[in-house]
């Protein structure tokens, strides 16, 4: 039986964001995100009966949380799929309260990387064949796959650049962006290179943050707060870890993920109003526009362009200003997550998106390994 | 067993699981100046990094084969640095069919292209032999 239409986001909030300062813990931030989230939903502390986390800093991470916050979960849930793990939460969380294992479902991420020195908390263990050689990771990676997309389909800088401007002037409309200033093309290209192509401002950003969300039976999300967001559908797949696995670097797994989430859901790209889309480096946007159908392989360099996927372009994508401009905390995923339930709840202000009803939900996770996808959608779209 | 003396002797031959750790003996062919890799005898992929079972088929039937080092670059970036030149990183696929990480040295990190075609080298480095490409029209 499909799960399209039986899981809700019935709260979601964000921890403090940016810079917090020294001394708060990555679940410092998970108690903050909790209590906005269930005040949000209009739920209680004691409703959580499913727990869902994955960290670079705890080892045990639902165990860690479930203890800080007082929650003794009968489901707890830890996957860790990189980046994508929230969305893979979500899909997971679904599946468990459609099977009666938990009624109420906590996902929820902290960091607080910057504060603590700016130190990516690596999700790096290094192959004895590829260590010798001091790739960046993850930069080097991601760098690699896009020289082989310039070579394959003529994708340049400039196309690349256009991708941290759109979600720059996305930011802008953002008061929670991390930055906000103007920035244009010739910036970005002149930019410190750090792994070619791949200069410092085509690189997500390095922040603290976290957030919460709650999700719950479609039936228990009737007498919530908030309108009720549906999960309509969602999809998992990973082909590699390591970058040298990874069969053609200019097609990530979304091309899987996405197929499946788009078939729970009974919709296709055509359907979406707005596309929440893993960007950790430029080039994750170009490719995920074309692998989970937005455009044809190869064409994601012309759809970015000429402010097509900036406010008032032909897609909106990542609204919230995304990995480049708004925060990323290590982990970006959940946050994907916030910014997909409030833009169908019509919460986003400036940057709401007119009417949107079905938003793509798309985590990356690893090197371009780990790819899930999940369709948000409002009551009219059941 | 053909002109092996004994079935162990034909398994190391092979690199079998008693031929030691995978990692173990890609290194030793590093040592003795050439390029590893394994070939599954059911279904003929190329495989590497090397493994105790074939990522495409599931065998454990896996031959240690010398690579003849001959490759072309698949992907390509230059990792810089604030003080210092930067270096290459890139994806080589070899002719025999799999792909490694590794880095083309003899020309700028800036300059190393995809397609180039590139040979295979060995550096002796403090954690021990690494294998590097070179351009394949470069001597030496």
């Amino acid at each position: 039986m499909s799960l399209r239409g039986r899981a809700v986001i019935v709260g979601v909030a964000e921890s403090d964001l940016g810079e917090i300062g020294p001394g708060f813990t990555p679940l410092d931030l998970i108690g903050q995100a909790t209590s906005r989230a269930l005040e949000d939903a209009g739920l209680e502390k004691a409703d959580v009966d499913g727990l869902f986390s994955a960290s670079a800093y705890y080892h045990m991470p639902t165990l860690s949380v479930g203890e800080y916050l007082g929650i003794r979960p009968r489901y707890s849930d830890a996957t860790n799929l990189g980046g994508s793990s929230f969305v893979s939460h979500l899909f997971h969380a679904a599946a468990a309260i459609d099977a009666g294992l938990c009624e109420v479902a906590l996902i929820v991420y902290g960091s607080t990387q910057r504060s603590a020195g700016g130190r990516l908390v690596s999700g790096s263990e290094t192959l004895p064949y590829e260590g010798p050689y001091r790739p960046r990771y993850p930069v080097s990676m991601y760098a690699l796959a896009a020289s082989r997309h310039m070579h394959e389909y003529g994708t340049t800088r400039e196309q690349l650049a256009e991708v941290a401007v759109a979600a720059r002037e996305w930011a802008k409309l953002n008061p929670k962006a991390f930055v906000r200033d103007d920035l244009s093309v010739e910036e970005v290209l002149d930019s410190r290179m750090v792994s070619s192509p791949l200069s410092v401002l085509d690189c997500c950003l390095v922040t603290d943050g976290g957030g919460a969300v709650l999700v719950t039976s479609a039936v228990r999300a009737r007498d919530l707060r908030k309108p009720p967001v549906y999960l309509l559908g969602a999809g998992e797949a990973h082909w590699h870890r390591n970058i040298s696995q990874m069969p053609d670097l200019t097609v990530s797994a979304a091309a899987e993920s996405g197929p499946r989430a788009y078939g729970m859901a009974k919709i296709g790209p055509e359907d979406v109003d707005v596309a929440m889309l893993y960007d950790a480096f430029t080039i994750n946007t170009v490719l995920f526009l074309e692998d989970l159908g937005f455009c044809r392989k190869g064409e994601g360099g012309a759809f970015v362009s000429g402010g097509r996927i900036s406010p008032g372009g032909e897609l909106a994508v990542n609204t919230n200003g995304g990995g480049l401009s708004y925060n990323h905390p290590g982990m970006y995923g959940l946050l994907l997550l916030v910014e997909a339930t409030r833009q169908i709840r019509g919460e986003c202000g400036e940057r709401q998106v007119a009417g949107a009803n079905v938003t793509l939900v798309h985590g990356n996770g690893g090197v371009l390994s780990s790819q899930v996808s999940a369709v948000l959608g409002s009551e009219e779209t059941l | 067993l053909g002109d092996y003396a004994n079935e162990e002797e034909m398994a190391v031959a092979h690199g079998d699981a008693v031929a030691g750790a995978p990692a173990e003996v890609y290194r030793r062919y590093l040592e003795g100046g050439s390029l590893g890799f394994q070939q599954c005898r059911d279904c003929s992929s190329a495989v590497f990094y090397p493994r105790v079972l074939c990522p495409v088929c599931g065998s454990t039937s896996l031959e240690w084969r010398t690579s003849g080092g001959h490759g072309m670059v698949y992907a390509t970036t230059a990792v810089h640095r604030r003080d210092d030149e930067p270096y290459n990183v890139a994806l080589v696929d070899l002719e025999e069919g799999f792909r490694m990480m590794s880095r083309v040295e003899g020309v700028p990190a800036e300059e190393v292209s995809i397609g180039l075609r590139v040979r295979f080298e060995v550096r002796e480095e403090d954690d021990g032999p690494v294998a590097v490409f070179v351009p394949a029209e470069s001597a030496g």
